[in-house]
């Protein structure tokens, strides 16, 4: 979306010459080297790259679940490098969604207690909880499902309870590492499209992803390779997951 | 988050693996139902003993020769000289303020009528032994004063001795043999009940004299004497020193009741920490059940951690969330194994002649000693939790 709105708002989360390296048996392997980059409010950005190529240690990084080697990360204009586990713990509360490949539900648990969980550990009472719970799943058409394990559920289903339990405590930014990955085609479309719709409300959605097609979902692809930036691209003609859905034939939209 | 949301979460995990949860709590119930059951038997043994003493009276002494210390150490010499029936005239003599001198011989023996034999313990003293033996004739009388001096066969039987060899008769004037001699019994007593402390229904009573005869002794083991009045107790034992003294040095030891009971409850109440004890160690490896289930159940519910990590979770609550867990366990473990240990204690005290107590006091430290085991044990595993790295927790299989 190359337009005038995205120049304006302002950079909401930021690295600075971010490194990270590992250690394994005395050999260091950096899997990133230097990255800077800038989200701005309100963007729904695509970090691409092949396998192994960093993309899933960026995206931890950028969501305060590691700490980088060398470089900064800004979070809302602070620096949060150096910040204690238990402070990252409270910023990714309050601030960051995440939606993961592999769903990473609590198993033997409902959909409801499901998308409660950052409103627990937010400390907000069980009413008002159970309230904010609901809204959530009926924001991602999962209203009727509130009661129902999540072995209970479709994998489309539990990605989608997932994404309730990513906005339900109105996060700025929603982290979505590979989130069709493990779907049909159908189940991933009615997840971008659910992500495309959490944007167009808002909220600033990173996705990460080495499937160009998904990728072309986001208004800007940012390319990395073997741990670095290589480029940037704007995406041309996006790919609209609503009006994609619509011309499927009319199936049983799950719900 | 709050306690109460901590709770909550601890309980949903321990009802999701309810298997699990009531076999780990098994061990601390069984720890704790032998910390109660087994204290209760010891408080209760040591209450019933120290009551019959009590019921002795306050003002009886008991002379024994030998020199005990005050403690239990097993360093005493045996007695280099016994006591005479001699001494026993001397201090009825010589002390004044006194209701009775009773020397005393026991000795174990079977007694026989016609084919049927039983075990019993004789208690041989003088005419004063009504005095110091409890027990309530049920027919019949005691030996006499004359029949003491006489050294006459004649026998006054406990209620088992006579149940046994004379079922559904009057045994008084028939003969029994006892050592191969033949002897008259005169009188019989009422069951005492209480099977502990020698079984006093066993018990046969002649007179010391005739005893020393048939056992072919020239010895008594003990003489127990009554002061007329309790409180000048100490003054007949100082009275009582002074006469033996000239003729035992320090070879002799008079105890009072006060000194008897001290004795008792020391040698009781270490039976009741040894019996604690033992069962505290069972309650300890229901402790290190806890742990290793919770050690398991964390490594289980890595990535239930990571996921709740990334969600916001800090350090603190996972760590409540698990040692709830494990101290919900040995709470909930403690609850049923004190109402467990206490209902099987009061069913021992009611079908078996084992004497059972269970205080306010057992009960709390047993509850509060499960808690504790579920604080220690689950502290541990719960620390191990928390200190997971979300990235590594949410990659974990
Ligand atoms: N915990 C770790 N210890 C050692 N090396 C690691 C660790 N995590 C990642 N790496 C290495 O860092 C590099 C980047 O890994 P990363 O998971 O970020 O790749 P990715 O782009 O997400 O790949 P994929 O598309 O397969 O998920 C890889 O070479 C990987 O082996
Ligand atoms: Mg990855």
């Amino acid at each position: 979306m190359p337009d005038g709105t995205r120049a304006l708002s302002r950079v909401v989360l930021e690295t600075r010459d971010v490194g990270k390296q590992y250690k394994l048996d005395g050999v260091e392997v950096n899997a990133l080297r230097g990255v800077s980059i800038a989200i701005r409010a309100g963007e729904m950005v695509t970090i691409m790259g092949p396998s192994g190529s960093g993309k899933s240690t960026l995206m931890h990084i950028v969501g305060l679940l590691d700490q980088p080697t060398t470089g900064e990360v800004i979070l809302e204009g602070d620096d949060v490098s150096g910040l204690s586990p238990n402070q990252l713990s409270e910023l990714r509360n309050k601030h960051i969604g995440f939606v993961f490949q592999s769903f990473n539900l609590l198993a033997r648990t409902t959909a409801q207690v499901n998308v409660e969980l950052p409103l627990v550990y937010a400390g907000i009472s069980g009413s008002e909880r159970s309230r904010r719970a609901k809204e959530a799943l009926e924001r991602v058409a999962l209203g009727d499902r509130l009661s129902h394990f999540s072995s209970q559920l479709s994998g489309g289903q539990q990605q989608r309870v997932a994404i309730a339990r990513a906005l339900v405590n109105n996060p700025s930014i929603v982290l979505a590492d590979e989130p069709t990955g493990n779907l049909d085609s159908r189940s991933g479309i009615e997840v971008m499209a659910i992500l495309q719709e959490l944007n167009d409300q808002g909220i600033t959605v990173i996705l990460v992803t080495h499937d160009d097609r998904v990728a072309r979902h986001a208004q800007r692809i940012i390319h990395v390779f073997d741990g670095h930036v290589q480029s940037e691209e704007i995406v041309l003609n996006r790919i609209l997951a609503g009006t994609a859905l619509a011309t499927l034939p009319a199936e049983e939209v799950a719900g | 988050m709050n306690f109460t949301e901590s709770f909550r979460i601890a309980f949903r995990a321990l009802a999701a693996n309810k298997a699990r949860s009531i076999l780990t709590m098994l061990g601390v119930v069984i720890g704790v139902a032998a910390v109660i059951l087994l204290v209760g038997i010891g408080t209760g043994v040591q209450d019933e003993i120290t009551g019959q003493v009590e019921g002795l009276g306050s003002n009886l002494l008991f002379v024994v020769p030998g020199q005990y210390g005050g403690g239990m150490g097993g360093d005493q010499a045996p007695p280099s000289r016994r006591f005479t029936l001699e001494d026993s005239d001397l201090l009825a003599r010589r002390v004044p303020g006194l209701d009775a001198v009773v020397p005393v011989i026991q000795a174990s023996t079977t007694v026989k009528r016609g084919n049927q034999t039983v075990r019993a313990v004789v208690a041989a003293a003088n005419e004063g032994g009504s005095e110091v033996f409890s027990g309530t004739l049920a027919g019949g009388r005691g030996y006499r004063r004359s029949e003491v001096q006489a050294a006459s066969r004649v026998v006054a039987i406990g209620s088992t001795v006579r149940d046994t060899l004379f079922p559904g008769q009057d045994p008084v004037g028939k003969t029994v043999t006892l050592e191969g001699q033949r002897f008259t019994v005169v009188g019989h007593y009422e069951s005492l009940g209480g099977g502990l402390a020698g079984d006093q229904d066993s018990q046969v009573y002649i007179p010391v004299t005739t005893a020393q005869r048939v056992f072919n002794l020239n010895y008594i083991n003990t003489i127990v004497i009554k002061a007329t009045d309790a409180d000048r107790i100490e003054v007949v034992k100082a009275d009582i020193r002074r006469v033996l003294t000239p003729r035992y040095g320090e070879e002799f030891t008079v105890f009072t009741q006060e000194q008897t009971l001290g004795l008792l409850s020391d040698l009781l109440g270490t039976l009741t920490y040894m019996l604690a004890g033992i069962a505290g160690i069972s309650l300890l490896v229901g402790g290190i059940g806890i742990m290793n289930i919770m050690l398991v159940s964390v490594s289980e519910r890595t990535r239930e951690i990571g996921i709740r990590k990334a969600v916001g979770a800090r350090t603190y609550d996972i760590l409540s969330q698990f040692v709830i867990e494990a101290v919900g366990l040995s709470v909930l473990g403690g609850i049923i194994g004190i109402t467990v240990g206490w209902g099987g204690a009061a069913l021992m005290a009611k079908f078996t002649p084992v004497p059972t107590n269970v205080t306010p006091w057992a009960v709390a430290t047993a509850f509060f000693f499960a808690a504790g085991v579920g604080v220690f044990f689950g502290v541990y595993p719960a620390w191990k939790a928390s200190q997971l790295d979300p990235i590594v927790a949410l990659r974990y299989e």
